[in-house]
């Protein structure tokens, strides 16, 4: 059953991402991310990070991918024109990006041995246990963080402003 | 024994007055140059005389150690000064002849705008050449052999702005590099030989093996010779010298009459242990000294500048010096030399105030009749050029008795080298009485001239023109006295200075024969009383072939004065190979010079310097250059080709860790 | 009774995936979510091993990706904006100023 439910989420996401790839029109791409995106969020559920599925979704599904969506609205994004910048894209990129994925594959594929199978019930973590290590081991990097996010939105004030 | 001597003094105060002068000299007022250059050179003088005085209290060789200088392995050379009977008396020449002519410059060069260069080289000199007598080791002795060789290039260039000047100081430090070069092989067989470049280890070492001879021996016998031949102007090197009278008057008594020229001679005296190994090295010291007195004597005969005539004139003594080594006669040479410095720097110096009087003319054709409007001028003249012909009782009588009846008593062919000496004498007498009657005697021809074609300049004006002395008319004026004073101290001294060295055949002791004796002693001095009767002979021989000289000059230039003019017609041929001075100069340029030059400009300046070495660092250049426009490429300022090389890179990476740490293929 | 490695597969896929869309589209901002997309490929990589080897690190660190991924699309987009409004275009061909 949890594998029929991964096939499903992770068939959704591959295709969510092929048709990111194919499709010339700025706002499909962000509409298929969004179900790639989603899709992901039933994976974690499915390994146990709850409190990272509904992150995903309120974060990246809600909060970013509609950021992107505004922005390419506000720049009246259009189709897209096919331009030649650089041979060195094709010619050393994509076999680059196919040999990235073979060598990956093939380095999971010969060491699937000692990694095991994901059981549901075998390691949940809930959000309180999250918390826990959050808030008292990585404390630090949390505040930090928040810095991270203020410079952020200062930032993205101050580039995004309209010269007057 | 007495406390230390404080040798270090002699040289160091001299050189102190060259730094004081040379770095602010330009600052200063005159009288303050002056007088540093004055006490800088006096100092060392009056240090000298009371060395002197108390000489005879002192065990020689007194040695003196400034400081360890090499220490290279077993090789050892340092910062020594010695003091024995030769160093003795080299510091009295250098140190008295130097001060008399550092007055005679206060006068002559009081309108020179460079002034105060001219006394920091002069005192640059007398550091030199003092380090260069007291030294007790080869590698100091070759550093004051160097450093006089700089001052005299500065001197002689001294009129920078006077182009045959410029030249002729660099003719006279290259052809001197030619000789040092010699000096320098010399040095390196010492050092592969000895071990060591102190002269009394050098010595003691020849002196334990007394079954040393030739070989080695004479090889650097002959380099030292190529090194004095360079230094002391002889055949071959010694082309440097008439050139090297552009240089100021004084100049050309200190250095090219006085002091440095008998470096040379100084040279074969002190390694004189080592000549007397070599009889081939010996030999060809005489045979050079003996042909290079001959055919300069020969050059100076129809010279019309007075003080070129002057520069082959001392040529011509050193070679007389150099004979006198090459029959091992060592202190005969040091007796020239001493009364040489006397009446050579006296003519020099009488020649200066000649041409300094009638306002810069230098050339005899223009000259005559000054006896009586100079007259302490003519009279200092006088008892030089009666001295250096050798007429008794003048100093030159004695020392170039000395020289000659050592020669002609030498075996092996003594008496050829006798009879050039002889002959050398008689062309001495005429050449110099030549330029008694043309400069002194007779009626004035200096109206009958243009004066403006031939006036030599002897002025370099701070405007750079170079002002020729009789641009206004100049009466003939006796010089100051601070430029006679010391013509008169010589002129004493070149009269009387001979009866040091009175050979006992005729009656004296030969006092300065006996004081170097522990010096230059080589044990075969004939006893004096032995040959007298030769002795005098040939005394009286050389005094006739003088009188001889004499009355040629009077008859061709006071009795039939128009005969010199015919006598050069008829035998035009030798008459102008000589006034050509047999084409030497120019020979060298062609067989050594040209060729040089064409070399280097066309080989080592076209083809290496610029063609390999410029070509190459040019090469590095641009393939460095023509590489990164390659790789330049990478650089296309688009996102997307940054991204495929990183996507690349990035599988790279991962195979490199994967398979390279984990080799479980 | 999913093997680990189907989800570490995936997530290999959809990596690739974002890098060729990386290297084929000329949109800005899509390259943009293809990046996005790389991340999420490497978030899932993270829980799938945080869950094979029972520890919550793994997940925490998904937790900062996530929260800096948010912080660099707000200001990426903002420079996008900015760089619109100069350049009028959002070809990323023509935006090449920095080539030697």
């Amino acid at each position: 059953m949890h594998l029929v439910l991964f096939f499903i989420f992770g068939g959704l996401c591959v295709a969510g991402a092929v048709n990111l790839l194919f499709q010339r029109h700025p706002i499909n791409s962000a509409l298929s991310l969004i179900v790639v995106m989603s899709s992901l969020a039933v994976l974690y559920l499915l390994l146990g990070a709850e409190f990272l599925a509904a992150a995903q979704v309120i974060v990246y599904s809600g909060a970013i991918m509609v950021l992107f969506t505004f922005v390419i609205m506000l720049l009246n994004a259009g189709r897209e024109q096919r331009t030649h910048g650089s041979k060195a894209a094709y010619l050393v990129g994509i076999p680059g990006a196919a040999a990235l994925v073979a060598l990956l594959v093939y380095i999971f594929l010969s060491n699937r041995g000692p990694l095991g199978d994901a059981v549901l019930g075998n390691y949940l973590v809930t959000t309180s246990d999250l918390s826990r290590v959050l808030f008292r081991d990585f404390l630090l990097p949390f505040e930090v963080t928040s810095v991270l996010i203020l410079v952020a939105i200062l930032g993205a004030v101050a580039l995004a402003r309209r010269e007057r | 024994m007495t406390g230390s001597l404080n040798l270090w003094l002699i040289p160091l105060v001299p050189f102190a007055g060259f730094l004081v002068n040379g770095l602010v000299g330009r600052k200063l007022p005159k009288v303050l140059v002056t007088a540093i250059a004055l006490i800088c050179t006096l100092i060392p003088f009056l240090q000298v005389a009371k060395i002197w005085f108390q000489f005879s209290s002192i065990t020689t060789p007194y040695i003196e150690h400034l400081g360890t200088w090499i220490w290279s392995g077993a090789f050892h050379a340092d910062f020594d000064l010695q003091l024995d009977q030769l160093t003795m008396v080299m510091l009295l020449v250098v140190t008295g002849v130097g001060f008399l002519i550092h007055i005679y410059s206060v006068g002559y060069m009081a309108h020179e705008e460079g002034y105060w260069r001219f006394f920091a080289y002069l005192n640059l000199f007398m550091f030199f050449m003092l380090t260069l007598v007291l030294s007790e080791n080869f590698l100091l002795m070759f550093v004051g052999w160097e450093g006089v060789g700089l001052a005299s290039y500065l001197l002689i260039g001294f009129y920078i702005l006077k182009d045959s000047a410029v030249r002729a100081g660099i003719k006279a430090f290259v052809v001197n590099r030619i000789g040092d070069f010699g000096f320098l092989i010399a040095l390196f067989l010492l050092i592969a030989h000895f071990g060591t470049l102190s002269y009394h280890e050098v010595f003691a070492q020849i002196a334990q093996h007394p079954e040393w001879q030739g070989g080695v021996l004479t090889a650097i016998a002959l380099f030292l010779v190529l090194g004095a031949t360079g230094k002391s102007a002889q055949i071959p090197l010694y082309v440097w010298l008439p050139d090297a009278m552009e240089g100021p008057t004084p100049v050309s008594a200190l250095i090219h009459a006085a002091t440095m020229v008998t470096a040379g001679v100084y040279m074969v005296s002190r390694t004189h242990i080592i000549f007397d190994r070599s009889p081939f090295a010996l030999s060809t010291v005489a045979i050079i000294g003996a042909a290079t007195c001959f055919f300069a004597a020969t050059m100076g005969l129809l010279q019309t500048d007075i003080k070129r005539v002057l520069a082959y004139s001392t040529v011509s003594q050193l070679g007389y010096m150099f004979l006198a080594c090459g029959v091992a006669a060592y202190s005969s040479a040091i007796f020239h030399l001493v009364t040489h410095a006397f009446f050579k720097a006296l003519l020099f110096l009488a020649a200066g105030s000649v041409i300094h009087s009638i306002g810069g003319e230098q050339d005899m054709r223009v000259m005559g009749g000054l006896r009586k409007k100079i007259p302490v001028t003519f009279w200092t003249m006088t008892a030089a050029v009666f001295s250096i012909c050798g007429f008794p009782p003048f100093a030159g009588f004695f020392s170039k008795d000395g020289i000659l009846y050592q020669a002609f008593i030498s075996p092996n062919g003594g008496k050829i080298l006798w009879f050039f000496g002889w002959v050398t004498a008689g062309l001495t007498s005429f050449y110099m009485f030549r330029l008694w009657y043309l400069t002194f005697l007779g009626e004035s021809r200096a109206e009958s001239h243009e004066l403006a074609e031939h006036g030599a300049p002897v002025h370099a004006r701070a405007d750079s023109k170079l002002a020729v002395e009789d641009e206004h008319p100049h009466s003939v004026h006796e010089s100051p006295w601070v430029m006679l004073g010391p013509l008169v101290i010589l002129a004493i001294l070149a009269t009387i200075g001979g009866f040091i060295g009175v050979p006992a055949a005729m009656g004296g002791h030969d006092e300065i024969g006996h004081f170097l004796d522990p010096v230059l002693g080589t044990g075969n001095h004939p006893p004096g009383g032995e040959n007298s009767g030769l002795e005098l002979a040939l005394s009286a021989s050389a005094v006739l072939i003088g009188l001889v000289g004499l009355l040629v000059v009077h008859i061709l230039y006071k009795v039939k004065p128009e005969l010199p003019g015919k006598l050069a017609t008829q035998f035009h041929g030798l008459y102008n190979l000589v006034v050509n001075k047999y084409w030497v100069d120019q020979i060298y340029g062609a067989v050594i010079v040209t060729p040089l030059l064409l070399f280097s400009r066309y080989i080592l300046k076209a083809l290496i310097d610029r063609g390999i070495i410029d070509g190459a660092g040019f090469a590095a250049g641009a393939t460095a250059q023509g590489f990164g426009a390659i790789v330049q490429r990478v650089q296309s300022g688009n996102i997307r080709s940054y991204a495929g090389w990183l996507a690349v890179g990035a599988a790279v990476l991962l195979i490199a860790v994967y398979f390279g740490f984990t080799a479980h293929f | 009774m999913v093997p680990i490695y189907y989800y570490l597969i995936l997530s290999a896929i959809l990596f690739s995936i974002g890098v060729a869309a990386f290297l084929i589209k000329r949109n800005i901002i899509t390259i943009f979510m293809s990046i996005e997309l790389m991340l999420n490929a490497v978030n899932l990589t993270f829980v799938a091993f945080a869950h094979h080897w029972h520890q919550v690190s793994g997940q925490i660190f998904v937790f900062f990706v996530m929260v800096v991924a948010a912080a660099e699309a707000a200001v990426g987009l903002a420079i996008i904006i900015a760089i619109f409004r100069t350049r009028n275009t959002l070809n990323v061909d023509s935006v090449d100023l920095m080539k030697l």
